[in-house]
């Protein structure tokens, strides 16, 4: 505890349970990696069930995916790695001190933000879309030809995926806002960065949920 | 830095509901657990009224579902789950790494908050007509037809999920960077290493029974159809999912046990544990073997052959860490300076009733006995040896072996030993007689039987309406020695153990200056034991 004054971040970034930065920032690390791997197994547990069911009805989930727009699928995927270019931009310019570096963490985190947002605009348009066409599970649910049972548990499982990848990217585009906002007050530097590093592990995570997502749904068996 | 006790500064109910203080989370987490544990003992209450009789007399079918769900649930998420690693873990995990708190004390707190807000949505549901799945939410009877309240259960469930995964992640985090200077990993008291293992399956397990839930939530109130088999979709894939969580939260339950009980048998016998490194890393076995075992639930529900037979014998292979555990407290005890207090009391229950339950649990791995008692009170007998002759001794002894550093008090002892004698007498006729009845071929979940059961179900009565008395009785003394028990010193028992190093009860920092350790966690052999009356 007495080490605190020996860093240079103001004292307020130093909680009073750890000795030194060095201590708290392995620690908030370690910590998002352990909650990134609860979420491998969140995911995994939904995975799972798509993995059973596309070996149990092969056909049918070919043709569930012939009706996802392949395209709106390929251009969400390129806004969202861009928006993981710009994360680790702003991660790259956490660790730099001056005025510049700050201009550039504030400019790419806003940058993060901004993809991440036309993501999700992209995504409701094609929601609306899929629920304009009767692809929406449940009652309402009509898909044409011999395999409207499964194509519908393909859509189920679509909608669950695909719905708790966007939440999952809501509430990054909030914390990267918040995190934005506090580097604009120049919160960060050197020493103290913890936040845009924990925030851009967590905004890579959720983009790579996305790379498993988009090939197992929208590809795998297209034209079948 | 305030040297005054975590519990006299700051005052006021404020400085309770917002504290970031692990030793005062624990103590929230004391109050909450325990009205969840009498919430669900009052299920259980009318389980053995109406069981009394043959004839289903007391409730109708309909309401008795209702009863042995919702003891289920609150037993198993708002008790048996979260009790040890919160209340005993939260207080004791950064004393006795000679951490000033959690790595994320703020988390800590939102954990609690978060299991209120489960346990409330929870409670609502009982309040509107309760759930009659049981704990297991088998589909498609929980998304299809079941009338009760199925969805406000499970956001319930899964929202206190989360309390279980923050705990989990903060336990891992604390362990690995928080420890005291010299405090290497085979330095750890075995209560962290338990509290590790258990951290491991709660963080890996817990996310599965989320999504499983939440796909069962999306199936009742959306109309989706992922285990619906009128739909294409598979309810033995339900099972799957729901028993990868919920066989390791078996373990889950158990394991802090086994640590508090290390730290027991040590203290007691005035003895080193014997096979230190064994009794670590049966820890770490046990999570991860018991993450394969989950088929053992599934040999009657149509799941392949080949799956039953390796599901059979990766069960059986479980008992070989947990045995580990049984024969080194045991041979601990060998030649050591015994002394019959109450936590040790509770230790030895432990020990005998975790070894029946264990070997009954081999029963049960075996293929074809399991067919014959499945879904029949030998089941029931058997988890309830574990979970309540296990877990519940354990959080009874260890919570009357820190009373002196959590309240600064001394619980009476005659009283105490007292309740412990009736403790373990009422859970014997409580669930022995259980055994019976499974291999009987009565059925669980039945709320009338045959009258020739009857005599060992009116012992079960019995049994049960005296180990509620029994659990009663500490609740009474404990809140009394709060004010009018004797204040004690800082280690009252002689133990080893850097929480014995503070004052009881402790301050805010736990430690005025941060200790260095220079030595291995039991220090009884090495030292003239000092036996305190």
């Amino acid at each position: 505890m007495a080490e605190a004054g020996h860093s240079q971040a103001p004292v307020s970034s130093l909680k009073h349970h750890f000795d030194d930065m060095e201590q708290q920032q392995a620690a908030s690390t370690l910590g998002m990696w352990v909650f990134l791997a609860t979420e491998v197994l969140f995911f995994g547990g939904a995975l799972t069930v798509y993995a059973v069911y596309r070996l149990v009805y092969p056909a049918a989930f070919s043709a569930a995916s012939n009706h996802l727009d392949v395209r709106i699928g390929a251009v969400n995927t390129v806004v969202l790695i861009g928006s993981s270019l710009t994360m680790a931009i702003a991660v790259w310019s956490a660790r730099r001190n001056g005025p510049r570096s700050t201009r550039m963490l504030v400019g790419s985190l806003a940058m993060t933000a901004l993809l991440g947002s036309v993501f999700l605009a992209i995504k409701a348009t094609e929601y609306s879309a899929k629920l304009a066409a009767g692809l929406f599970p449940g009652p309402a649910f009509r898909f044409p030809g011999a395999h409207a049972r499964p194509a519908e548990l393909f859509y189920s499982l679509y909608f669950v995926l695909t719905g708790l990848h966007a939440l999952h990217l809501a509430i990054g585009i909030g914390v990267v806002a918040v995190v934005a906002a506090r580097a604009a007050r120049g919160r960060y530097d050197l020493e103290y960065h913890g936040p845009v590093e924990i925030t851009g592990l967590y905004w890579h995570f959720v983009d790579v949920v996305w790379i498993f997502l988009f090939p197992l749904l929208y590809l795998v068996g297209r034209g079948g | 830095m305030s040297a005054e006790s975590y519990l006299a500064s700051p005052r006021g109910v404020r400085s309770w509901l917002l504290t970031t203080d692990h030793k005062r989370i624990a103590i929230l987490y004391l109050v909450s657990v325990t009205l969840f544990f009498f919430l669900g003992s009052a299920f259980a209450v009318a389980i053995r009224l109406e069981l009394l009789t043959p004839a289903g007399d007391a409730v109708q079918a309909d309401t008795y579902g209702r009863l042995f769900t919702m003891h289920g649930v609150v037993m198993i998420f708002f008790f048996l789950i979260p009790a040890i690693p919160t209340v005993l873990g939260n207080f004791l995990v950064p004393m006795m790494i000679g951490a000033r708190d959690l790595a994320f004390p703020r988390l800590n707190l939102l954990s609690w908050y978060v299991y209120v807000l489960g346990a409330s949505i929870s409670l609502w549901a009982i309040v509107h007509g309760g759930v009659d799945t049981g704990w297991t939410f088998y589909t498609p009877f929980s998304t299809t037809y079941s009338n009760g309240a199925v969805v406000t259960t499970g956001i319930g469930v899964f929202i206190t999920g989360f309390s279980s995964i923050l705990t989990g992640l903060n336990f891992i985090v604390t362990i690995h960077r928080m420890r005291a200077p010299g405090l290497g990993w085979y330095r750890l008291p075995l209560f962290i290493w338990a509290h590790y293992a258990t951290s491991l399956m709660m963080v890996l397990g817990t996310p599965v029974i989320a999504m499983t839930l939440l796909l069962v939530v999306a199936e009742r109130a959306l109309g989706l159809g992922i285990f619906d088999p009128a739909r294409g979709g598979d309810p033995i894939l339900f099972q799957h999912l729901f028993w990868f969580y919920s066989h390791p939260a078996v373990y889950i339950m158990v394991l802090p046990a086994m640590g508090v009980i290390s730290e027991l048998v040590t203290a007691f016998a005035k003895k080193n544990i014997f096979g230190y490194r064994f009794v670590a890393w049966a820890s770490i076995a046990i999570a991860v073997l018991g993450f394969f075992v989950w088929g053992h639930h599934m040999f009657v529900s149509g799941q392949s052959a080949y799956a039953g037979m390796v599901f059979s014998a990766l069960s059986f292979l479980v008992a070989v860490p947990s045995a580990i555990k049984v024969f080194n407290w045991t041979a601990t005890l060998y030649r050591g300076s015994v002394s019959f207090r109450t936590p040790m009391l509770y230790a030895f229950g432990f020990i005998g009733l975790f070894t029946i339950g264990g070997l009954t649990g081999l029963f049960l791995s075996a293929l074809g006995l399991d067919v014959h008692v499945h879904d029949t009170y030998f089941v029931v007998a058997h988890f309830h040896y574990i979970m309540v002759g296990g877990t519940i001794m354990a959080f009874l002894g260890g919570l009357h072996y820190w009373w002196p550093k959590i309240s600064g008090s001394s619980y009476p002892e005659g009283w105490a030993r007292f309740s412990a004698l009736v403790i373990f007498v009422g859970f014997n006729l409580t669930f022995f007689p259980q055994f019976l009845l499974g291999y009987l071929g009565m059925p669980r979940r039945y709320h009338a039987y045959p009258p020739e059961l009857q005599v060992l179900n009116v012992m079960s009565s019995a049994g049960a309406s005296i180990l509620g008395v029994g659990y009663l009785i500490p609740m009474v003394y404990l809140f009394w020695s709060m004010r009018y028990g004797a204040r004690v010193a800082a280690n009252p028992w002689g133990a080893s153990g850097l929480e014995w190093t503070t004052p009881s009860p402790p301050p805010t920092c736990n430690f005025e200056t941060t200790p260095v350790v220079t030595q291995d966690p039991y220090t009884y052999s090495s030292e003239e034991a000092q036996v305190v009356g």
